[in-house]
């Protein structure tokens, strides 16, 4: 009876050690980033491809689980002057982020091709501008804006006087993604 | 422990203050080693503190050991009875003492607050003279931005983490802070001063000697918060005079080949999107301005020497030497890298 009592309480205790554990990665830095291994194809002009349309792999964002580097994105997104077009995400001469309409998808992939290669109309490529990993860092905080990642990797507040909401606490939005254009699938 | 063990362990311990207090005698970076009116003050309010703590230590440790040595009398001889009503004059003298050294005590505390509350004030007290110079330092995770002010708009310039004034020549400095909290400290020359975010704190120095005077941030800044330095030269008004006028100038323009590869590259790549460098497309005000950086002595908040090794290593991995720095490391070809490197150094 003891025994089994003492099992119990261990098993417990490692449960919890291990979900202590597990919480800390939310706040992990890692100052080297990785390599990437993943290379955003060219924006394409038409939907015509010669070869066919390569099957569409998901392609998940390697920092988008973690709150220091969403944290980042968000002061890169000041630094970089997305907020010059796009404001605090409520948008302005570009289109809006913290809604749930999204021209080019709302997937990592899409995102990181967006930033990377620009789109038309406006948005300008950001290629040999700004390092891979940063980039991955602005497509987690882009992605914040709409409340598309988990609660606790969302940064929480502003460091300045902000109309909305923190990222943190702004719901969720559906993205409404009827009519991606062929162009911006990622293959 | 046996007593050979005692005595090395003592002696190791003298050698060691020994080394240690002669670490403070000189250097560039020590109060006790004052070279401006304003750190004189500070360091003759720590000698006054020093010597009047030090005379109340050595004073309490004999009086501690006066009491210990003489209840070791008073118990010599166990069958005396404890005096349990002494003599009235005995207690009334005890009293006084007591009651003197409390009273000199609360005095030299207030000979303390007054003097530390002037001499604080006289760092911070703001420059009413026209003349002399005004700067403005912001504090940067993990650098200094300093912005030489003028009235004529064309004579602003700015540079980071090493700061020239002329020997003395009273300068003002308005601290602002772009992140969070720092410290600006220059122990030979002045007291020091926070830089608090959204507010503007003023402090003044002079030096009255030439020379290089270290500085260092004094409030936990984060990560890089101990590599987070400057260096103050105090020079000539004449040399002061040139180092303006040339600071003022935009980046010379590259004159060999590697030198405009090296510029294209910089105008091209992840660098103009931090940097900034008179006189071409870079305008960007996050990371240090590059226009004269070829004529600082160190790189990185003082941490390395400004030389082709240390550069090299900085631009293409700056995450080895301070490791969360905001620099992310730049995958250059190794042409590109030097053609780089060919046109920082030739930014004079």
């Amino acid at each position: 009876m003891k025994a089994l009592r003492m099992l119990i309480v261990g098993t417990l205790a490692l449960i919890c050690a291990a979900l202590f554990l597990a919480a800390c990665k939310r706040e992990q830095r890692q100052f080297q980033p990785p390599p990437s291994n993943f290379k955003a194809q060219q924006i394409e002009q038409s939907d015509l491809r010669p070869g066919g349309a390569p099957a569409l792999i998901n392609i998940s964002n390697p920092v988008e689980e973690n709150a220091y580097e969403v944290a980042e994105g968000k002061r890169l997104f000041t630094q970089y002057n997305c907020a010059g077009c796009h404001a605090n995400g409520g948008g302005g001469m570009g289109p809006a982020l913290m809604d749930e309409k999204w021209i080019y998808g709302s997937a990592p992939a899409n995102i990181y091709a967006t930033i990377l290669e620009g789109r038309p109309n406006g948005m300008p490529a950001f290629r040999t501008k700004i390092p891979d990993h940063q980039v991955w860092q602005l497509v987690g905080y882009v992605r914040s804006l709409s409340g598309q990642l988990p609660k606790d990797v969302s940064p929480t507040r502003s460091d300045d006087m902000n109309a909305h909401k923190s990222e943190q606490t702004s719901e969720k939005k559906k993205p409404v993604n009827s009519v991606v254009p062929k162009s911006a699938e990622q293959p | 422990m046996s007593l050979l063990h005692l005595n090395r362990y003592l002696l190791g311990l003298a050698t060691a203050l020994i080394l240690f207090l002669s670490g403070c005698g000189g250097g560039v970076q020590s109060a006790l080693n004052p070279t401006g009116p304003q750190a004189l003050n500070v360091s003759k309010l720590w000698w006054l503190m020093f010597y009047v703590c030090g005379v109340v230590f050595v004073l309490v440790l004999v009086v501690t050991c006066i009491a210990f040595l003489r209840r070791g009398e008073r118990n010599a001889s166990p069958d005396e009875k404890p005096i349990l009503h002494p003599p009235e004059e005995k207690e009334a003298r005890k009293r006084n003492v007591v009651i003197a050294a409390t009273a000199i005590t609360t005095v030299i505390l207030f000979v303390f607050l007054i003097e530390s509350f002037f001499i604080g004030r006289g760092l911070t007290a703001e420059l009413s003279r026209k003349q002399g110079i005004s700067i403005e330092l912001t504090g940067h995770q993990w650098w200094w931005e300093a912005r030489y002010m003028n009235v004529d708009a064309s004579n602003i310039f700015t540079t980071a983490n090493e700061i020239h004034i002329p020997v003395g020549v009273p300068v003002s400095f308005r601290l602002k802070s772009n992140d969070v909290i720092h410290s600006f400290w220059v122990p030979n020359l002045s007291g020091k001063k926070d830089l608090i975010p959204g507010k503007v704190a003023t402090i003044w120095l002079q030096a009255d000697q030439p020379g290089l005077y270290r500085g260092q941030c004094a409030e936990y800044c984060g990560h890089q918060h101990a590599h987070m330095a400057l260096l103050i030269i105090a020079e000539s008004e004449q040399q002061f005079e040139a180092w303006t006028r040339n600071q003022i100038q935009s980046a010379p323009t590259p004159t060999s080949d590697s030198q405009k590869r090296g510029q294209q590259v910089f105008l091209s790549t992840t660098c103009v999107m931090c940097h900034a460098i008179g006189g071409t497309t870079a305008a960007s005000v996050f990371g240090p301005n590059l226009t004269h950086v070829g004529s600082r002595q160190t790189i990185a908040a003082a941490t390395l020497t400004n030389t082709r090794d240390h550069l090299s290593q900085w631009v293409t991995n700056s995450q080895v030497v301070k490791p969360g720095n905001r620099m992310p490391p730049n995958n250059l070809s190794s042409d590109d890298l030097q053609a780089v490197l060919d046109y920082l150094q030739s930014l004079q």
